[in-house]
């Protein structure tokens, strides 16, 4: 085929948007959308990387801190929350092996969150409001630094993608438990008790002949008690959300709240339990769900140690919880009985039930060798490492002595948040999406190994090697969240932007790959109407 | 008192090695998983040793690190310590309000730093001329934000806000302000 003909109708013309159910398109839509805002972030993250090289003469400072906020909201709501979703909502009924509960419902999640994280972006981009992520109070309501409308904008947009997060939650639970049309009646309480780990926990206090199979796959467990986080979080933004509106909305109409009407240090523990949910909740459960999966399709074997695992991630749900105060080690008026509980000791069993999952994931795949090192293995290989790494480094830092020379340093941001999220979760994410390729798209070939090896390795290097010399940089006391002006930490910045730029060139090399695998036609088709059954996961000839 | 320069080194080294030797064995992993051979069953018992490991150094890293890092029992019973020096600190309008132009303390002096906000929530970090940090704390306003520190080399340090707070507080930097003399 000429270069033409593959770029407009994909690798040798196998791609049929046609043959696809409505499911694999709402999954590839999913996909596609939640791959452009990454791109997004990834950009985000080159223009930051140059700044703290150079300030950009072009780029002022308040805009370049509207960037810094807009970055990890678009990378963790537009992009992984778009990947995760869209795969979760087809894995749950394919190992559940019924439909999805409502398929509306899973279209509106795609469109809030792809309208919300637009809405927020452009509020962001348009008014420079930038209280970034953290919102500490009274930030998010100081009308001297930022524009009460474009705040107001901004939040209606993080509202609008954690309405589309419930739908989500909704949707999930309403799967595991509902019994379709035609089948015979499905426990839904058992379901649910046995995906949350209810269930699980009773056997421990019955004997051995008298305890329960489980019910669901252990990757639907592990989906079902993420989404416990996720509907959590969810909750918690939307109430703070909702309370800086009314400060927001307050302004633009006259009336000026008293700010100290919120204590700023109760806000920021409300805050941070609330965000915990997401950074050490439902991220680090979803990785630990999806590398079993991983494990036991790309070996064809049982998990080793099952019922651990399934344990594990019931204790990790309940560390989530628990560990919030690791953000307030620094805080002088925090109690100290909760840094040393909550911050010191509950964050260190991160260390362990990620460590299981670790070594339970290697276990089964040292079992099953020899194996071939297809692309979903070496990037499964690639997210372990990526939070071997980030893992011990968060929990240096969440030691009350380390803390004091360590918070708000670039090595937070690097070797802990950078590694973690693009390596781990980042090259986690792309292990499934090679391997469901084939499964969602009806057999579709990829265009170019020699990319997807490329791929691999600029991602792999680039996204370690930016870790590392950030991380350099603070251990050297080089802050996170604002600007150097006199080149002060220049030699990690220049080499943490050429790994930047080898990252970009990762995700480029992998957009190009997909786009000439499925063609432009394809990609077009994705987003067309499906004429097959919406009940239907893939075609029925082919099920 | 140890210089947390000293505490930087060390875990600079103890996390590199770290980070090579997971490197290597993820290396590693990867090709022999892939080599022709029998599969294998995983040790149980190896597991079990495995969990324990990981229970010992985590709970281990916050023993050895209290027991190492003076400032660490330090902070945690600074209400029981008396502070040779105390230096009353105001942060309104992205501004460092001191008692005097410097503050001037001697090496080995408990100098107490405490740091009240009158709007946002700032960071009060003490930096040396090279950029690297002394210690840092957050200071959130309605709340007494306090730190005692030991300083244990003289010189000229800067102190810098280290949280976020608008674009004003890349600008909040008070360059060469702590003056620390070497006792006679």
């Amino acid at each position: 085929m000429s270069f033409k003909d593959t770029f407009m109708n994909g690798e040798q013309g196998l791609f049929k948007p046609g043959s696809l159910t409505p499911m694999q398109k709402l999954i590839l839509r999913f996909v596609v959308v939640g791959l452009i805002f990454y791109g997004f972030a990834v950009i985000e993250g080159m223009i930051m990387r140059i700044y703290q090289i150079e300030p950009i003469a072009a780029i002022p400072d308040f805009q370049y801190f509207a960037i810094l906020t807009a970055h990890p909201l678009v990378g963790i709501f537009g992009s992984t929350y778009s990947i995760v979703f869209g795969a979760f909502l087809f894995l749950v009924p394919f190992l559940m092996k019924k439909p999805l509960w409502s398929y509306k419902l899973g279209n509106w999640t795609f469109l809030l969150i792809t309208i919300g994280t637009l809405t927020f972006w452009l509020a962001g981009f348009i008014s420079h409001y930038a209280p970034l992520y953290t919102l500490y109070w009274p930030l998010p309501a100081d009308f001297s630094q930022f524009s009460p409308l474009g705040g107001t904008f901004f939040i209606v947009g993080i509202a609008i993608v954690m309405l589309g997060a419930v739908f989500f939650v909704i949707n999930i639970f309403k799967t595991i438990a509902y019994t379709p049309e035609g089948m015979e009646k499905q426990p839904a309480g058992a379901l649910l008790a046995d995906a949350i780990g209810y269930s699980g926990l009773r056997n421990l206090f019955r004997k051995k002949e008298k305890q329960k199979e489980h019910l669901v796959s252990l990757p639907v467990a592990a989906i079902a008690r993420g989404t416990v986080d996720v509907a959590l979080n969810a909750g918690i933004i939307l109430f703070t959300g909702v309370l800086i509106l009314v400060y927001l909305v307050g302004h633009l109409i006259g009336f000026d709240l008293k700010e100290t009407a919120i204590d700023a240090l109760l806000y920021k523990n409300w805050f941070w339990w609330g965000l915990d949910l997401i950074a050490d909740g439902l991220v680090l459960i979803f990785v630990a769900g999806t590398w079993y999966l991983l494990a036991m399709m790309i070996t064809g074997k049982k998990l080793f140690m099952q019922n651990i695992a399934r344990a594990a991630l019931l204790v990790e749900l309940i560390v989530s919880w628990t560990v919030w105060s690791h953000h307030l080690l620094s805080d002088q008026a925090q109690p100290a009985i909760l840094k040393i509980v909550s911050g010191e000791l509950v964050t260190a069993f991160e260390l362990i039930t990620q460590g299981l999952a670790f070594y339970i994931v290697l276990a089964t795949l040292w079992m099953a060798r020899p194996l071939k090192m297809t692309n979903e293995l070496k990037f499964l290989l690639g997210g372990l490492l990526g939070f071997a790494l980030a893992v011990p480094a968060g929990i240096m830092q969440a030691d009350i002595g380390l803390n004091r020379i360590l918070h708000n340093t670039q090595w937070i941001i690097g070797p802990h948040v950078h590694v973690a999220i693009l390596v781990g979760l980042t090259m986690t994410l792309y292990s499934a999406i090679y391997i469901l390729f084939p499964i969602v798209t009806n057999g579709a070939k990829l265009y170019s190994q020699k990319l997807a090896n490329f791929h691999f390795w600029a991602h792999l290097i680039g996204g370690i090697g930016m870790g590392a010399f950030m991380g350099m940089a603070g251990l050297e006391g080089m802050l996170r969240r604002t600007i150097y002006l006199n080149g002060e930490f220049n030699l990690y910045m220049i080499l943490a932007g050429i790994c930047g730029g080898l990252l970009l060139l990762a995700f480029l090399a992998f957009f190009y790959n997909i786009v000439m695998s499925i063609g432009l036609k394809g990609v077009i088709g994705i987003f067309t109407p499906s004429k097959l059954n919406v009940k239907d996961l893939v075609p029925v000839e082919e099920s | 008192m140890v210089d947390s320069q000293l505490v930087l080194y060390g875990q600079t080294i103890a996390y590199t090695c770290y980070a090579i030797v997971i490197i290597l064995v993820m290396g590693w992993f990867g090709i022999k998983i892939t080599k022709s051979g029998k599969s294998s069953k995983a040790s149980h018992a190896l597991f079990y040793t495995f969990v324990g490991l990981l229970v010992v150094l985590g709970v281990s890293l916050h023993i050895v690190t209290y027991n190492t890092i003076p400032w660490a029992p330090m902070d945690i019973n600074r209400a029981d310590i008396k502070p040779d020096k105390v230096f009353d600190i105001t942060v309104a309008n992205h501004q460092f309000i001191l008692p005097s132009e410097k503050l001037v303390i001697n090496v080995g002096e408990k100098a107490l730093f405490d740091v009240t906000s009158k709007d946002l929530t700032y960071g009060f970090g003490v930096f040396r001329s090279d950029n690297s940090m002394i210690f840092q704390m957050q200071v959130v306003p309605g709340h007494r934000n306090d730190i005692l520190w030991q300083f244990e080399k003289p010189g000229v340090y800067t102190i810098r806000s280290t949280e976020y707070s608008g674009p004003k507080g890349a600008q909040m930097i008070l360059k060469d302000v702590i003056e620390v003399t070497a006792n006679e």
